[in-house]
């Protein structure tokens, strides 16, 4: 399909630093952080409020700049992109999912989740069937004639996943998916994103600090201080918590 | 889709083959648009409402100074006819200084609302970004929306202010006050006064869409109003 799936790493990150200059003084948000993302897996990006990993999630998605360092996505290095290309990039390659849901308020979830398949230039006939297809895999399929306002919480974040899935990105970005949500629901959306990333091969970021994100994931990066502190897999946490006969020994 | 017309570029960007580019179908910029202004219904008109009353204003300016300014003076004070011209030189002066003040005023009004509308949705103008939106679709939606608002508030608030402009004269000087209104002047404020609305509504418009638009998306998602 693209020609950047023969890599194995969807999303390098190299000594990217970022500041903030606020009321004269300046803000170390991100220290150097050096992460590669292999495809297909599943990452959380676990670390207090503070600690720099909304701000790294807007360096991977190209949201905002880095200071100093570089992201590659597909080995692509995204400052050589010019604003098409990164248009571009964030249309078809990448979906991003927030925790403030940020559904177009005017719109319908059918339109929300259409919207950017307008963009990427898919004919309206075909951009409302898959749209619809979405909405059922979400499970909203009935709903999709009703406006942001008229759903709940988990119900809009259901439409953010379908909107973000519209033009089949090799990468979802999701920042605090669940902050907004009460515990059940969260753990839903949680269990949507992993389905999804199992079913289509879609690489999972996920910007955190709801502990049950550990059990999904393939890994889970910690970040404290604008620092990657250590990156933990899955297996490893397993046996731990085998060996530990409990759930203490996620509470780091 | 238009691959046989445009060839590949060596690949710079991921996503191979087809079409790099994103795009927004001017007829699709415009059913969208039409949506934002009545899904906002009440949020459009109070937002129109602000530029109606301006141009209100300078239309009820118009009708008032046009008609005093070819009332012929009466010389029932024996003035003499060049003093006559002098106080018609004055009545001239002023009502360019009261349309003048009145386009100011109008100014004021449109800008502050048109600014605060744009400003409550810069987050979705973030949000339009990241899926895939380049900062021209949005200058567009935000032209075409507000050029539309801008040309039925204007007629609007030209029709209401002229009307009441006039009648205000039609009180005063009787029903002879039409005589004193060349239609053709009538016409040519009506064309000042429409331009002067949607020229200011676009601007005031377009300027802070512009400003979110060309915002890293993330700084755009992060404004709260």
């Amino acid at each position: 399909m693209s020609a950047g799936s023969g890599h194995e790493w969807i999303v390098r990150t190299k000594g990217v630093v970022k500041e903030y200059t606020m009321g004269g003084q300046t803000l170390r948000a991100l220290k150097g952080v050096d992460l590669d993302v292999r495809r297909g897996e599943y990452i959380s990006l676990m670390g207090p409020s503070g600690s720099g990993k909304s701000t790294l999630f807007n360096m991977i998605g190209g949201l905002d700049k880095p200071s100093e360092g570089n992201v590659f996505i597909d080995e692509v290095d995204m400052a050589q992109l010019d604003a098409a290309e990164l248009a571009y990039l964030r249309c078809r390659r990448i979906g991003y999912i927030f925790q403030t849901f940020n559904l177009i308020p005017v719109m319908t979830a059918l339109e929300n989740v259409t919207l950017p398949m307008i963009f990427a230039g898919v004919p309206s006939d075909a951009s409302a069937e898959k749209g619809m297809q979405l909405l059922k895999v979400v499970g909203l399929g009935h709903r999709y004639h009703h406006k942001p306002t008229e759903l709940s919480g988990g119900q809009q974040q259901r439409v953010a996943i379908a909107r973000s899935f519209a033009n089949d990105p090799a990468l979802i970005l999701a920042d605090e998916p669940t902050g907004n949500l009460d515990g059940k629901t969260g753990t839903e959306i949680i269990e949507l994103l992993r389905t999804m990333n199992k079913d289509r091969g879609v690489t999972v970021i996920s910007a955190t600090h709801d502990l049950k994100m550990v059990d999904v994931s393939d890994r889970i990066v910690y970040i404290s201080d604008g620092q990657i502190e250590r990156i933990e897999n899955r297996e490893d946490i397993k046996i731990s918590l085998g060996e530990m006969h409990g759930s203490g020994g996620l509470a780091h | 889709m238009e691959s046989a017309q445009t060839p590949n570029q060596p690949g710079r960007l991921i996503g191979g083959a087809g079409q790099r580019q994103v795009q927004l179908p001017l007829a699709k910029a415009f059913s969208i648009a039409m949506q934002n202004i009545r899904v906002r219904f009440w949020r459009s008109m109070i937002t129109a409402a602000g530029v109606m009353l301006g141009i209100a204003f300078l239309g009820a300016t118009f009708g008032q100074s046009i008609i005093e300014e070819n009332t012929p003076v009466k010389n029932a004070q024996g003035l003499s006819a060049q003093q006559a011209q002098i106080q018609k030189e004055e009545a001239k002066t002023r009502q360019n200084w009261l349309v003048s003040m009145s386009l100011i005023v109008c100014t004021v009004g449109i800008a502050n609302s048109m600014f605060m509308s744009v400003t409550e949705r810069f987050k979705e103008i973030g949000t339009m970004k990241c899926l895939g939106a380049l900062d021209s679709f949005i200058v567009t939606l935000f032209l075409l929306e507000a050029g539309f608002l801008g040309v039925i508030a204007s007629f609007i608030g030209f029709a209401v202010g002229f009307l009441g402009g006039v009648l205000m004269k039609i009180f005063q000087l009787g029903p002879e006050a039409l005589e004193y209104l060349p239609p053709l002047r009538a016409i040519q404020s009506l064309g000042i006064s429409v331009a002067a609305g949607v020229i200011l509504t676009v601007l005031a418009t377009v300027m802070p869409a512009m400003k979110a638009a060309k915002l890293p998306a993330a700084a755009a998602l992060r404004s709260e109003i």
